[in-house]
């Protein structure tokens, strides 16, 4: 792959955002994420946002809930475009190893993300 | 009633529906109105992946709608209805005397569109529809969320 996969997130209001400069402040990795918010935005509008932003590359979009507008919204654009992938429930973990595992595919990329933020979810002891 | 919300919602079904409303009115069915989901099989699909499992989503084209309404209406269950434009809201309303009432929950911006709150953008054409709307007998107000005012059509058309 010539080039490292894009990951896209798309958020409600300014998830997006925050978990970008997490990102960047935890792993000094900059370019690798784009934030998408959904705020003001009707379907076509968010749908524009989402094709500025993957742009003509491979990419993982990244989507805060498993339902809603910027859920229906990726999927729609991913069916629509070659090399995209689709991983819900993002958190600040799947990201953190996404941007050190770029050079897969969409598919094997958002596998290994989501089972990154799966493993994160955890009860801790008191 | 069971049909507890008559919406405007460019989205149709997503957060402030499912969650903002839904968990409040105890929603257990969504009504969506349109005519191109109605007849795209895979549209509906995308759609049922945007609710629990608990909440049943209806399709239905402006006719349909028209002519199920009553159904819908006695369902012992509480329901949403969903449009996504004011054109289908009017033809709803031009076909079935049982709209209302009706809540604009969200018209985003587009081209020719003005900012009449910070949900709602509408062309002189649409604020014109949604007076005749008034005239002709439904309550027309505009609110995002339940927890918000319900606002007045004079405010905002």
């Amino acid at each position: 792959m010539s080039e490292p996969l894009r990951g896209v997130i798309v958020s409600h209001s300014a998830i997006a955002q925050a978990l970008v400069s997490a990102v960047t402040a935890i792993a000094g990795i900059e370019g690798a994420l784009v934030p998408v918010s959904n705020e003001g935005c009707d379907n076509d509008a968010l749908g524009e946002r989402l094709r500025q932003a993957a742009g003509s590359q491979p990419a993982v979009l990244f989507v805060d809930l498993p339902g809603g507008s910027c859920l229906t919204n990726s999927i729609r654009y991913a069916k629509q475009h070659a090399d995209i992938a689709v991983v819900t429930g993002v958190n600040l973990a799947m990201l953190l190893d996404f941007v050190f595992h770029r050079d897969v595919t969409p598919a094997e990329a958002a596998r290994r993300a989501a089972d990154a933020g799966a493993k994160a979810i955890r009860v801790t002891a008191a | 009633m069971s049909i507890a919300l008559f919406r405007i919602d460019d989205r149709l079904i997503h957060g402030q529906v499912v969650v903002g409303w839904g968990q409040p009115l105890d929603c257990t069915f969504i009504v969506l109105v349109d005519d191109e989901v109605r007849s795209s099989d895979w549209e509906q699909d995308l759609y049922r992946m945007g609710v629990p499992p608990h909440i049943e989503i209806i399709f239905a084209s402006v006719d349909e709608a028209a002519e199920r309404l009553p159904v819908w209406e006695a369902d012992a269950r509480v329901g949403i209805l969903l449009v996504p434009d004011i054109d289908t809201a009017v033809a709803l309303a031009g076909r079935s005397d049982r709209v209302k009432r009706l809540n604009v929950g969200g018209i985003h911006h587009r081209a020719g569109r003005t900012e009449r709150l910070r949900f709602v953008y509408l062309t002189d054409d649409e604020r014109a529809k949604l007076r005749q709307l008034a005239a002709a007998g439904v309550d027309v107000t505009a609110q995002d969320v339940p927890t918000a005012r319900a606002v007045p059509l004079a405010e905002f058309a």
